[in-house]
């Protein structure tokens, strides 16, 4: 374990002076008597891990009993061997989803391509737009025109993954023999944006729209209500930054350019960094309910792959494979991504 | 020059008043829509004869609805779910995260590890689901026949919420605790009367994060919920939909008004509350935001 002097002392703001860090003197309290001690603290103090209690068997039985279970997944179940090589045995299927030659194989690496894409264009559609939206929201002088569009952006927000994707599949449903496609298939009609005859199908159908549906929903559902944190940090600039900006000469554009985004960066920087750590951890209810076997190609990811082999198939330590090497690696760009910003700006996001 | 300033900024202005204009109206119409589509007759649904404003009005969708046992039955399954959700994992929570705010916690580290590890990995859905199951067996070997309270009690707990407590525990002053402990008080009630008081705000954030992921859960709920007559509201719309939308089973349909309407008309029915408490509690989620990004 590695020591710092702020582990020993710290220094009171209030007297002025160091004084002894509390957690050190347990420390010290415990190294003397070694666990006999420890024991004793923790009963001196039963009610501070009494109400730890609950917190901790939730965390255990419900987020670390499933990464056990992981293991057993890859178990083949094979009584003549032993438990270890049993274990083992489980790489067939790393082997069979990374090198195999069978459909299996193409389909995990299309859904994870997939995965993949849908994180990267949301990095590159919705990410930016937050930003552009706090921009005009700062535009906007009048406080009770801004809190009117602010509680608008919001809202859809608040809505369920289940209404908001109900919503998505009316606006663009397919036509039939009785009724005519969703309003906004015929909107884009008229635009000359889609045919009549795709519309017709149903853009919800059609491999090619299942990208742009998901990003143009998601920043229906998520932009206003992201702009919240850029939004902030534009009004706590100063009024004399533009105010100086303006004296020199500066246009709206230069004022941007040279008092906005500086003062901005830091947040769109953390906010970055943030989304490239997540770029694998993909909402899978919104696939979920979006997708369906025609858009198979665009559209399945990896936790919606593992879904449709695991839990509706049966093949539950291939599907779990495939889930934990997405984990992982998104584990490790969580981790890098951390580890950036905090050499980067001294944030560190946990 | 100073003629020049005032054109860019003039310029700059209208396009941002126009495209936030056309912004917010886009997230706003959908909803009208919805809401006109619910009302609205049948013919003027199926050929998108409305634009905003509803034809022909008819509430027969609705009635259609309220009539269905099945829906109410899912609405007081979600108020459930919503209702003891939010309180179980609120009790784990502040407990917790006081507990973790303190310094002279023995381990404080290695719990907090604990918590953050779970943001960074998680098992994945097939292990989790095995896990339910397991769960759901042994709930209904001791007697909890209601799938719900399986949806209640090991679902929805969030590390990050917990993080945001107990950074907010961290910041009431030592003295105050001090003072109190002085006068005689415990453990609880330095926490119930000290702690919870003075960050009153943030609890309200947490508990609106968890309410809500608690009344907008559809996944697990359908999964782990075996018997239909305790499916929460989320999964009941989905069902619909997946019922109504569906051209060979609806090719029969003969009533006054569309079925797309029954749709709509869930879609609003589910709406509704959040709509109402939407602007009382708006002030707090732009508060969890803002407070999101914690130092360990």
């Amino acid at each position: 374990m590695q020591l710092n002097a702020t582990d020993y002392l710290i220094f009171d703001e209030e007297s002025g002076t160091y004084i002894e860090n509390p957690e050190q003197v347990v420390r010290d309290d415990v190294e003397k008597h070694h666990w006999l001690n420890v024991l004793k603290t923790v009963l001196k103090d039963w009610r501070l891990y009494l109400m730890l209690v609950p917190m901790l068997l939730v965390f255990l039985l419900w987020r670390y009993f499933p990464m056990y279970e992981l293991l057993g997944c890859f178990k083949v179940t094979d009584e003549v061997k032993p438990v270890a090589e049993q274990f083992f045995s489980g790489f067939s299927y790393f082997k069979q989803l990374l090198v195999g030659a069978g459909t299996l194989t193409t389909e995990f690496w299309r859904a994870f391509r997939n995965t993949f894409l849908l994180s990267f264009y949301g990095l590159c559609f919705g990410f930016p737009m937050p930003i552009i939206i706090a921009l005009f929201f700062n535009e906007i002088r009048s406080n009770i025109l801004r809190s009117t569009y602010q509680v608008m952006t919001y809202l859809p927000k608040f809505m369920s993954t289940v209404v908001m994707t109900s919503l998505v599949m009316m606006l663009v449903k397919q036509g039939s023999l009785t009724s005519g496609t969703g309003i906004l298939s015929q909107l884009l009609v008229q635009l000359g944006l889609i045919s009549g005859d795709t519309a017709y199908a149903g853009l919800m159908n059609d491999p090619n729209f299942f990208r742009a549906i998901y990003q143009i929903s998601g920043i229906w559902e998520g932009a206003g209500y992201d702009s919240i944190v850029f939004f902030a940090a534009i009004i706590a600039i100063s009024p004399t930054s533009y105010e100086a900006a303006q004296i020199d000469g500066a246009g709206k554009m230069s004022q941007m350019r040279y008092v906005v985004l500086p003062c901005i960066l830091s947040t769109i920087v953390i906010m970055l960094i943030t989304r490239i750590g997540s770029l694998l951890n993909i909402g899978y209810e919104k696939v979920l309910l979006l997708y369906n076997p025609n858009t198979y190609v665009t559209a399945d990811v990896v936790s919606t792959f593992a879904n449709r082999y695991g839990i509706t198939g049966t093949m539950k330590g291939l599907a779990s494979a495939a889930e934990m090497m997405n984990n992982v690696i998104g584990m490790l760009l969580v981790i890098g991504a951390n580890t950036i910003s905090r050499k980067a700006s001294d944030v560190s996001l946990y | 020059m100073k003629r020049k300033l005032e054109i860019s900024e003039l310029i700059f202005k209208i396009i941002s008043y126009t495209l936030l204009t056309i912004f917010a109206v886009c997230c706003l119409y959908p909803f009208l829509y919805a809401i006109s589509a619910s009302i609205s007759g049948r013919h003027a649904v199926e050929y998108n004869d409305l634009i905003l404003f509803p034809k022909d009005i008819q509430f027969d969708a609705f009635s259609k609805m309220f009539n269905d046992n099945m829906f109410w039955n899912a609405y007081t399954n979600t108020l459930f779910i919503t209702f003891y959700g939010t309180i179980w994992a609120l009790f784990t929570s502040i407990f917790g995260a006081y507990a973790l705010s303190k310094k002279r916690l023995l381990f404080r580290k290695g719990f907090n590890f604990f918590l953050v590890f779970t943001m960074w990995f998680s098992a994945g859905l097939v292990p989790q689901y095995l896990n339910y199951l397991d769960t759901k067996r042994v709930f209904n070997a001791v007697g909890i026949m209601d799938d719900k309270w399986l949806v209640v009690i090991a679902m929805g707990m969030a590390a990050m919420n917990i993080i945001l407590l107990r950074n907010s525990f961290e910041g009431v002053p030592s003295e105050i605790e001090e003072a109190a402990i002085v006068d005689g008080a415990t453990e609880m009630q330095v926490l119930w009367r000290v702690y919870i008081p003075m960050s009153k705000s943030i609890i309200a954030t947490v508990a609106l994060f968890f309410g809500i992921s608690r009344w907008n859960g559809y996944f697990w709920a359908r999964q782990m919920i075996s018997n239909s007559n305790e499916h929460p509201l989320q999964v009941f719309i989905r069902l619909k939909l997946e019922q109504y939308t569906d051209p060979e089973q609806m090719a029969a349909w003969n009533e006054a008004y569309a079925s797309d309407s029954v749709i709509y008309a869930l879609i609003v029915c589910s709406i509704v509350p959040i709509l109402i408490i939407y602007p009382f509690i708006q002030k707090y989620f732009a508060k969890g935001v803002n407070v999101g990004g914690v130092k360990e």
